[in-house]
């Protein structure tokens, strides 16, 4: 479950959304993670671009983990502009117990960063600009430099 | 024909070349100086699946994917 939007995430409905779509599916535990864009380096807000093929593979690998765990994962991003406060990011695991989903949603968070290809830009004096330095290159990266 | 494509921020139309294995890609992208910082921080996808190796050969209709360093949330 792994839904794209363009443009900044509407955070109640989308959380409503899912607390409904799971409220019979007696799952003890709803634990989302909600990414919001924060006022620094006087930036105007952020942009992401998303390559979906490989995005969609790396979810559906986590799915999987998590449903080895009797979890389910859902995930929600924003393509292109996200202003100041506003919310581009939201994760959640619902599983029967706590401890699995708090410490799932801590693992897939970090995965997220680490290796969901997404591009972040700073929007900034009406420019985009590729936010190089905090991002991460892929595991296995330089292999064409070889 | 083997496609290849550049990804986010890589500003750099696709590519449509006649090459048959990784290694022939490396020594084309390598010779092209604006990719030079891009080939040390990308990953390669063959395709869309990540791949760790220049071993093995390509075939018409591949797709090729570079993949610079990451940041969602």
């Amino acid at each position: 479950m792994l839904y794209l939007y363009d443009g900044a995430l509407n955070v109640p409905k989308i959380l409503a959304d899912w607390y409904t779509q799971e409220a019979q599916s007696n799952y003890g535990a709803y634990i989302p993670f909600v990414g919001t864009v924060r006022s620094e380096d006087g930036i105007d807000g952020l942009s992401f671009d998303i390559y979906e093929p490989i995005l969609n593979s790396w979810f559906a690998t986590w799915q999987k983990k998590a449903h080895e765990k009797g979890a389910i994962i859902k995930m929600a991003h924003s393509r292109g502009d996200v202003l100041l406060h506003e919310s581009s990011y939201i994760a959640a695991v619902f599983s029967p117990k706590r401890r699995v989903a708090l410490e799932f949603i801590d693992a897939f968070v970090e995965d997220f960063k680490a290796s969901a290809p997404i591009w972040k830009y700073d929007l900034k004096d009406g420019n985009r600009r590729y936010a190089l330095e905090r991002s991460t290159a892929i595991k296995g990266s330089g292999l064409l430099a070889q | 024909m083997v496609r290849v494509e550049f990804l986010g921020p890589i500003q750099k139309d696709a590519l449509e070349l006649e090459i048959t294995d990784l290694s022939q890609l490396a020594a084309i992208l390598q010779a092209d100086e604006s990719l030079h910082e891009w080939l040390t921080n990308s990953a390669v996808a063959l395709n869309d699946t990540l791949i760790s190796s220049l071993e093995g050969s390509l075939k018409d209709g591949d797709k090729i994917s570079l993949l610079p360093p990451v940041c969602g949330g």
